[in-house]
């Protein structure tokens, strides 16, 4: 017997409500899971105690905080410098030729190698060969590689973005392409590097493989870029793999979330601005 | 009557496609020159070679000479900055910068190394008024020029390019976003300009042209067909695509 | 009225000009730099991995089915093998669920759920890996171990954990392909009588066919990639797994695992290892972005 479309058309749609619904479930089951038995370990004292380094996980999370502040300050400073640059020298200088050709095979290529290989890479020359040993500093500089390729094309787009007319007018007046650059594309393109710098601070909440093999792990808090330290995201690891304090990892994991419910937020928020600014409102 | 631009042998291509065939022109000082024709008949690539602007786009290529009171301007030794700051442009959309009305027009002075308080805000003043949109703007010189009406904007904008001194004032289809009476207002400024400026018009509207130009040129395929003074080509043009043009039997 | 000649011919020497020119190099180096970057990688990690291809051998090290570090005995196949299990795992649970969902999304949700799920499969790409791994090791792992299949430690847990994490790559990208198909095709489709349906099914997802390909070989690459989550739930030992509830382990966690102490022979065979990984990523994601800049032109 043939099924006919109508029978078919409702069996589909009910397969997709069924898929909606299960990816729906599978963030609701893991958040939910996560606040409901990590919700409890969190007070006052946990965010303002050092881990102890025991085996029972004493101690709260003060100084994975701290370590993580340090490393999102450091890795935006090198990083947000560098990306922005090759945004704009992709979306203003380049013409199609081999240079333009190398630095886009760059970046496609850089933004999908494993986070481990940056790692591996990190390891053998910041750690190792320029001997700036397990630090924040040598996970920065790792993190920053791995961060660029997003901020760069985040930012292209949000160059890409300015009306041609601004550039017109601009360049019309006479000014340099430099100073069109300066003070008219770059103004007009803020809100979107905003939200490139802010989806990179989230990039940087979550990461952790290349930075278990370049940060060093200790649980001190952190004095200077060279100190050995870990993040939030390698607090949670440790304490998962190396204590029995279960519920202090739940509970580490529920301010990771919190973290980046926040940063989506004003993503979110930001990006909706920005599109109704370009769909030519007032300011 | 001094000629300030001479147009020789001029061609201009986008990669293989040849946009403008042999055009030769001489354009008078202190007159407002219209170019007319269908779209796509190479008015608006001729008029964004006068200052370069062409040079944005890549992939193209220029043969011939536009001399500019005698300057070859596609000479090795120009610099096109200064081109651009002698020769103005005011574009088809009103495209004023997401800044302040006052930021708006001392941006060119700025760019050129002003940074004097007073004297911007002589210049901002000066030019608004040559733009006749002092008396409208002169209470809120720090709203946004975003916050203007479309006609406004568009002064705003022809401010912004006196500001920076020009001789020379390149206009493409500045009217043809515009409502009648903000059309109105910016023909009779262009009136006004031509006392100071030569003017380059490029319209859609052969009325316009027919109300405020001295010489019209008409274009077709990217040749210039007829050149002479308005007057005579709205009245007795000479080449028949022209008449059929004029007379709305044509494109 | 002075002439336009005299002020055109002098190039000038403003720091304006002097600013622009430096800037434009500035700007060439910094576009260079990412390049430079990949350069750097692939210089080191080839560097440190040749030693070993030197000694093991190419085909050895990549078909040897013993990694015992105190015989220095360094062969990658199990590692290969749990990587490919648990990669081939997730997707085998997210592509169908994902392009399901992308549908869901762009053809049958109420503009509410799409309000709710949209910003979920985002917030899904943010939440750190290892809480996604801590959430395998507290929840799922129990559950496998209590029917009765080992320690629970398991390459399906590990693929299931992958799979969510691969989840919004799949359904993001299949969602854009989906939207980018002209509604005249729609329209083409539901004029000649068919169902929505029949439409979706048999005109759109074949439209969006190498979009959908390239979120499937994208998340791939992202499967491969991840480390702490799969060391949390797969138990790591090096073995070539005989089912689904067997341990195993993946490449990348061998690096992260034995980085920190490793030295001489072992240290290459782990970039080598290294060397593996990037070569097989490059060329995945070359080939997916391919895919994607096909579906553009």
């Amino acid at each position: 017997m043939k099924i006919s479309p109508r029978v078919t058309h409702s069996i589909a749609w009910g397969v997709c409500w069924a898929a909606g619904l299960l990816s729906l479930a599978f963030l609701l089951v893991i958040i939910g899971y996560v606040f409901v038995n990590g919700i409890g370990s969190i007070s006052w004292e946990f965010l303002t105690t050092n881990p102890q380094g025991g085996l029972k996980g004493e101690g709260g999370i003060l100084s994975p905080l701290v370590g993580t502040l340090y490393l999102v300050a450091l890795t935006l400073l090198i990083a947000v410098p560098l990306g922005v640059g090759a945004a704009i020298y992709l979306s203003e200088y380049a013409v199609n030729n081999w240079f333009t050709k190398m630095v886009r095979f760059g970046v496609e290529s850089l933004a999908g190698i494993p986070s481990i290989v940056f790692g591996l890479f990190g390891f053998a020359l910041f750690v190792i060969a320029l001997g700036f040993n397990f630090s924040i500093l040598s996970g920065s500089l790792t993190l920053a590689c791995l961060c660029l390729p997003v901020i760069i094309r985040t930012c292209e787009e949000a160059i890409k973005a300015v009306p041609g007319t601004y550039r017109e007018a601009s360049y019309g007046l006479g000014a340099t392409k430099w100073q069109t650059i300066m003070h008219v594309i770059l103004p007009a393109a803020i809100p979107g590097i905003i939200t490139a710098i802010i989806l990179t601070v989230g990039r940087i909440v979550e990461e952790t493989a290349c930075l278990y093999v370049t940060m060093g792990g200790s649980s001190n808090m952190p004095t200077s870029v060279w100190s050995n330290s870990r993040t939030l995201s390698l607090h949670l690891y440790y304490l998962a793999m190396e204590t029995t304090a279960v519920d202090k990892a739940l509970a580490t994991g529920v301010i990771l979330i919190l973290i980046i419910v926040v940063i989506n937020f004003v993503t979110r928020w930001l990006s909706n601005r920005y599109v109704a600014m370009t769909r030519g409102g007032n300011r | 009557m001094a000629v300030k631009i001479q147009i020789r042998d001029l061609n201009f291509f986008y990669g293989p496609a040849q946009a403008l065939k042999s055009i030769n022109m001489d354009i008078y000082e202190n007159k407002i020159t219209a170019l007319i024709g269908p779209s796509g008949c190479g008015k608006t690539t001729l008029l964004r070679l006068m200052n370069r602007m062409s040079d944005l786009v890549p992939d193209t290529r220029v043969e011939g000479q536009v001399l500019i009171d005698g300057q070859d301007i596609f000479e090795k030794s120009v610099d096109v900055v200064n081109l651009r700051k002698k020769v103005g442009m005011v574009f088809q959309q009103p495209n004023p910068f997401p800044k302040t009305i006052f930021e708006n027009v001392a941006y060119g002075p700025r760019m050129l190394g002003t940074n004097d308080k007073q004297a911007l805000s002589k210049i901002v003043e000066e030019s608004l008024k040559k733009a006749a949109l002092w008396d409208e703007v002169k209470e809120m010189l720090n709203k946004s020029g975003m916050t203007l009406s479309g006609g406004q904007q568009q002064r705003l904008c022809i401010a912004r390019v006196l500001a920076v001194n020009p001789q020379i004032i390149l206009m493409d289809e500045p009217c043809s976003a515009l409502d009648p009476i903000s059309t109105l207002k910016i023909e009779e400024l262009m009136m006004d300009l031509k006392k100071e400026y030569t003017v380059i018009i490029v319209t859609h509207n052969m009325q316009q042209a027919a109300r405020v130009s001295d010489y019209t040129g008409f274009m077709l395929l990217g040749e210039l067909v007829e050149y002479a003074v308005t007057r005579e080509i709205f009245n007795v043009p000479k080449d028949k695509r022209c008449e059929d043009y004029i007379t709305g039997r044509f494109g | 009225m002075s002439k336009i000649s005299d002020s055109v011919l002098q190039p000038g020497c403003e720091l304006r000009r002097v600013y622009d020119g430096f800037w434009r190099y500035a700007i060439y180096l910094f576009g260079a730099i990412s390049f430079i970057i990949l350069l750097l990688i692939a210089l080191f990690i080839f560097r440190e991995g040749y030693p070993a291809f030197q000694k093991i051998g190419i085909w050895q090290f990549i078909s040897g089915l013993r990694w015992d570090v105190s015989d220095q005995a360094y062969g990658i196949l199990p590692m290969i093998i749990g990587s490919t299990y648990v990669t081939i795992g997730a997707l085998l649970i997210s592509v169908p669920l994902g392009i399901f969902t992308a549908v869901f999304l762009t053809d049958v949700a109420p503009q509410m759920m799409r309000s709710i799920i949209r910003p979920a499969i985002e917030l899904l790409v943010g939440i750190p890996s290892v809480v996604y791994g801590l959430v395998g090791m507290l929840m799922l792992v129990p559950i496998i171990r209590q029917s009765g299949h080992g320690s629970g430690d398991s390459v399906l847990a590990a693929s299931i954990v992958l799979a969510v994490m691969v989840l919004p790559t799949i359904v993001s990208i299949t969602e854009d392909s989906i939207i980018a198909v002209p509604n005249a095709y729609r329209e083409g489709a539901l004029s000649l009588g068919a169902t929505r349906w029949q439409m979706i099914w048999h005109v759109v997802l074949p439209a969006a066919k190498s979009g959908i390909i390239a979120s499937i070989v994208l998340g791939m690459g992202r499967a491969i990639g991840e480390t702490m989550a799969m060391i949390m739930v797969i138990g790591n030992s090096i073995i070539i797994p005989d089912s689904i509830f067997s341990p195993a382990r993946t490449l990348t966690g061998t690096l992260a695992l034995e980085l920190k102490y490793a030295a001489g022979l072992h240290w290459n065979a782990l970039f080598a290892t290294g060397v593996v990984l990037f070569v097989f990523i490059l060329i995945l994601n070359s080939f997916g972005f391919l895919m994607l800049r096909g579906k553009n032109k």
